[in-house]
Order: structure tokens, then C-alpha cells, then sequence
């Protein structure tokens, strides 16, 4: 609510909920007494229905930021808010829940259940559906996403890209207030990859959800995002932002764009600064 | 230029994507049309061209070749007290054994009855009790530091060692069954419970941190994660466990009770009837490969998902 004020009309009204703010945040890790700073005074602010791309190096804190928004731990310093409410503070962490649905860098789908079962399993888990009605809901979700005729194989059985568009499918079922991917297309081949982020793309446009969008693949973050956030080196902080304001819906087309190749040199200068000042300081490569 | 590049984009996109939900479709279709009985003579047509067949055939053959010479043909000395294959073969087969035992005779079931019986008892107890001591060890962290100790220093403690106190503790009720029952369960318990919390511990974190964001509860997450999740492994537990039961109870019915392929091999022993103690071996195997067959059986029909891989 408090999101909608501050942004009128940029979304049409079509997002109300699901404003982050990320306030001051820092993260301290303590393995076996070395204290290691992951996050250093982070503050981003992500607008209701933002689709927001965080790019950095290797062990920037990314990931660090996404699981205290998800509820997988706490911060050290700082505040995380959701529509206004704190959900994640040094002393108080709420639980993971179904407005914050995370899609994972590896895939999470329940192996030994079916994709209808792996879709409608939000619904029914939550008691917002009986289970004859999450199916049906879940049916019709597969079938509106283009995804027919696999409600009741495996997971097993499907390819790596039909797998994360699955994937989606089972976070959107709920509704969520937010949206937060972890590099969920970083293993697949490029043809794949090119498939699964229109599809992404076009769930986002019509649902206009929040979005928060982890990747090192800067072509993927140009095409996706409304807005990149680049990340430093570890301690992670923001280090720029920059504003993709390419028209939506968005097709590969604007991939030729001269506009396009401009924003691209603009944020390859960007990240390769910090990707030198991570490879220099021992860290793998960006990634 | 660039109206040719989104050209060949559009191509491969678009061909991309329809081809994975083609194939996808084909797939299903084939595998809708290969009905049970086709496939049960599609599997039977490969076991009888494999040449793995054969060869386990001629291994077992070379295996009753060197039994016959060793025993009955050569007459080797330590060996020509045991009976040779012909022998038991013909008290196996006959409709008047020498020594009261071959398949016409109602008392070989009844043996087979016995034993039967008691492992089914114990496998069912150790199961009942087994897995869920073991998912539940594996679950949650403190109810595991606090029984794992106890089991892990409770089983290294032989079976056998047991005999005296399950004796003593099951004398008034069933006296005879219940200290066999107890001897085969606990074999079979350890084995249950370690496999099962070692199945749960398997289970990759990432299953139950998106059951949690997808609003899972802790018994959705005990019914629809850590249970099937660690499915698996329990099948391996039971197997294991069932074939250690055996073991046990062969030991537990050589020491009491007057039932059971345990005691036909000791009595038999007694009283020198030696083609008896092979023919109770051999059922002993036979019965034990059935039994670990039929937990396979059941095991990869509850695990649909790990057969019915396809990448």
C-alpha cells in the first residue's frame, strides 16, 4: 500500500503490493570466528510490481540479500520491509510464506511428485483450495501457460527448460506478492535459455508481479529487467543502477536495437570493474 | 542486416519450443499404447536374448559341477561326508523320503510355514517401529542427538547376545515364538532405522525451503517431503533388514523351538540326516531371494518417479 503512493500510475495500477525496501542492510557470516562481511550498507528500494535485476560478482552478497527477503536468515544491521512491514530485521526474521516465493538456482521441484502435484501443492498446503480444486486450478495455469499435456509425469521426465518454466507455474499459482529468482536459468544452453525467458516474460506481463532477479548474465538482465543493480565485490554494496526502458511486451527484437548495444557497453564497463577487483582479490570468476 | 538476424532468432525460437512440446506429446502417446501384457513380453523377449542370462545359468551349473565332483563323483576327503547333489536331489524330489522331508511331504511347508511366519512378524514390527523412529531422527536434529547415541552403542551388541534376556523377558507370554520374534526384529530394526534417518538426511535442503516459501506446514512437510524423499533409502533398509532377519532367525530357531527351517537344519544335524540340512539351505535361499524380490517390487511401485526417468 505504501508502495502505491509513491509510484503512481508507473504500472497502471496493476500492482498494488509487494514494494521492497531494503534498508541499511548489512549481513555478517561467522564461520568459525573469522567474521566475514557479505553485505556492507545496502539499500535498495524496488517499487510494487518491479521487475529488478541484481548483477555481481561471485559472492557479492546476492544471494545473501535474497534469502533474508525469502525468510532463510536473519541480517545484522539493517531492515527489510514488505508493503511497510518489517520482515526481516537482526532480531526478528518472518518465516518463509507464500507472498515471497523463491525459485531456486537449481531447480526444487519435488522429484517423486507429478507436475500437477507439484503445482497444485501451494493451494492445498496453504488450505486456500481443496485438493480437487488446486488441480484444476493447477490444469488450468499449465494450460494457459503453454504447458499442456505434462500435469502427470515427473519431473524426471521433463527437459531442464520445461522444468523451470514448471517451476514458475507452482510460484504463480499462489499469488505471490513477490517473486525472487535465483540465477534459475544459469545452467542451460542458450536456445533453452532464450525459450524460458520469454516465457518468464510474458507471465510477468501478465500478472505484473514484483520481481527480484538474480544473475551474472548481463544480456539476460538487459533484456529482463526494468531496472539492473549492480553489486560490488564482496563487502557487497550498490554500486549503480541503471534503467532499462525498453517498452514491454519485450521481444528478442530489441536485442538488435542500437539503444540496446548502447545500455550493454554501459553496464559491461560497469560490471567489469568490479569482476577485475574480484579476480584480483582471489574470488572465482563473475558469476 | 538486423532484419535478418531477427529473422533467424525467430526461427530458432520458435522451433525450439514447439519441438520440445512435440516430442513431449510423442512420448506420452507411445507410452499409453504399451499396454502390461505387451510389456511383460517385451521384458521376457530381452531376458531370454541377453547373454547375461546364460551366463548366470552356466555359473550356477559350473557351480553344481564342482559340488557333484568334490562330493559323489571324486569322493574327496573332508567333502565325501557331505551328501552330493544327486542325493539331496533325489530325497528332494522323492514322494517317500529316507528322512521325512521333500516337497510332497506336508511337514517341509510347515517348516516353511514357521520361518515364514516369524520374519513376516518381525519384518512388520521392525518396519512399524523403524521408520518412523527413523524419519523422525532424521527430521528434527535434537530427537536425533538424543536417541542416536543409544542406538549406535545398542547395535553393536550381536543378536545373539540377546538370546538370554529375550528369554528371560518374554517368559509367560508365547514363551517359545516371542523371544524368535524378538531376535529377527531387532536385526531388522537397526537396519530400518539407520537406512531411513540416513534417507531423510539425503534429502536436499532446497526441497524443504521451497516447501516452506510454498506455506507448507511441519506435517506437510513430514508427509510430502521427508517421506518420500527419504523413500528410497527406506527401501533399501527394508531389504537389508529383511535379509538380516533371516539370518537371525536361523540362529534364534537353532536354539529354541520346534518349527522352522532353523531347527529342521539342527535337528537334522543331530540326528545325521545331511541331505535335509542342504535341502533347508536351499529353501532358506530361495525364500530370501522372494522376499527381497517382492520389497524391490513394492519399493519401485510406491517410487514411480526414480524408474520413469527419461533424460
Amino acid at each position: 500500500m505504501a508502495g502505491r503512493s509513491k509510484q503512481p500510475g508507473k504500472f497502471a495500477g496493476v500492482a498494488s503490493e509487494g514494494a521492497i525496501q531494503i534498508r541499511n542492510v548489512s549481513k555478517v557470516y561467522d564461520p568459525e570466528g573469522i567474521n566475514v562481511l557479505a553485505v556492507d550498507n545496502c539499500s535498495i528500494d524496488i517499487a510494487p510490481g518491479e521487475f529488478c535485476v541484481i548483477v555481481g560478482p561471485s559472492g557479492c552478497g546476492k544471494t545473501t540479500l535474497l534469502n533474508a527477503i525469502a525468510g532463510f536468515h536473519n541480517i545484522t544491521q539493517g531492515e527489510i520491509l514488505l508493503d511497510g512491514k518489517a520482515i526481516c530485521t537482526p532480531t526478528y526474521t518472518a518465516p518463509p510464506g507464500s507472498e515471497r516465493i523463491v525459485v531456486f538456482q537449481n531447480g526444487a521441484l519435488f522429484p517423486w511428485s507429478t507436475i500437477l502435484d507439484n503445482v497444485a501443492f501451494g493451494p492445498v498446503v496453504q488450505g486456500t483450495a481443496t485438493a480437487r480444486e488446486a488441480n484444476e486450478a493447477a490444469q488450468e495455469l499449465l494450460a494457459e501457460l503453454g504447458l499442456p499435456d505434462i500435469a502427470d509425469r515427473y519431473p524426471n521426465e521433463l527437459s531442464s527448460g520445461m522444468r523451470r518454466r514448471v517451476e514458475i507455474a507452482r510460484a504463480l499459482i499462489n499469488d505471490p506478492k513477490v517473486l525472487l529468482l535465483d540465477e534459475p536459468f544459469r545452467a542451460m544452453d542458450a536456445l533453452t535459455k532464450g525459450v524460458a525467458q520469454e516465457f518468464l516474460l510474458q507471465a510477468y506481463d501478465r500478472i505484473r508481479k514484483t520481481v527480484f532477479f538474480i544473475t551474472h548474465d548481463l544480456e539476460e538482465a538487459l533484456f529482463l529487467a526494468d531496472r539492473i543493480l549492480v553489486m560490488t565485490t564482496r563487502p557487497g554494496r550498490i554500486k549503480c543502477s541503471l534503467n532499462v526502458d525498453f517498452p514491454r511486451p519485450r521481444t528478442f527484437h530489441m536485442r538488435a536495437s542500437k539503444h540496446y548495444l548502447e545500455l550493454k557497453a554501459e553496464i559491461f564497463t560497469a560490471v567489469r570493474e568490479e569482476a577485475t577487483k574480484a579476480f584480483v582479490a582471489g574470488e572465482r570468476e563473475l558469476a | 542486416m538486423s532484419s535478418l538476424t531477427e529473422r533467424f532468432l525467430l526461427m530458432v525460437f520458435t522451433v525450439s519450443g514447439e519441438q520440445e512440446a512435440k516430442e513431449a506429446r510423442k512420448e506420452r502417446q507411445a507410452e499409453s499404447k504399451v499396454g502390461a501384457f505387451s510389456m511383460l513380453l517385451f521384458r521376457l523377449r530381452q531376458t531370454v536374448t541377453q547373454p547375461r542370462t546364460y551366463v548366470g545359468l552356466l555359473g550356477v551349473v559350473s557351480m553344481l559341477l564342482l559340488w557333484y565332483a568334490l562330493t559323489e563323483l571324486l569322493n574327496i576327503p573332508r567333502f565325501n561326508k557331505l551328501p552330493g547333489p544327486v542325493a539331496v536331489w533325489k530325497e528332494f524330489t522323492s514322494r517317500t523320503p529316507i528322512y521325512g522331508i521333500s516337497i510332497y511331504t506336508p511337514d517341509y511347508y510347515m517348516h516353511i510355514f514357521w520361518s515364514v511366519w516369524r520374519v513376516a512378524q518381525a519384518f512388520f514390527w521392525a518396519t512399524i517401529l523403524g521408520v518412523p523412529l527413523g524419519l523422525f531422527m532424521g527430521w528434527r536434529k535434537v530427537f536425533r542427538d538424543y536417541t542416536f547415541p543409544i542406538l549406535e552403542i545398542i547395535r553393536p551388541i550381536p543378536v545373539l547376545a540377546w538370546v538370554p534376556i529375550a528369554i528371560l523377558m518374554f517368559t509367560g507370554i508365547a514363551s517359545r515364538e516371542a523371544p524368535i520374534i524378538f531376535l529377527t526384529f531387532l536385526a531388522s530394526f537397526y537396519a530400518t532405522v539407520l537406512n531411513t534417518m540416513l534417507g531423510v538426511e539425503s534429502i536436499d535442503e532446497v526441497y524443504f525451503r521451497a516447501a516452506r516459501c510454498l506455506g507448507a506446514k511441519p506435517r506437510h512437510i513430514f508427509f510430502r517431503i521427508v517421506l518420500p524423499g527419504a523413500l528410497p533409502f527406506i527401501f533399501t533398509g527394508l531389504q537389508i533388514g529383511v535379509g538380516v532377519g533371516w539370518f537371525s532367525l536361523v540362529a534364534a530357531e537353532m536354539l529354541s523351538g520346534e518349527y522352522g527351517l532353523g531347527f529342521l537344519i539342527w535337528d537334522s544335524y543331530v540326528l545325521v540326516q545331511f541331505q535335509v540340512i542342504i535341502i533347508a539351505m536351499i529353501t532358506l535361499g530361495i525364500i530370501g531371494y522372494l522376499f527381497s524380490a517382492a520389497i524391490r517390487m513394492v519399493g519401485n511401485m510406491l517410487m514411480r518417479w526414480t524408474t520413469r526417468e527419461s533424460v
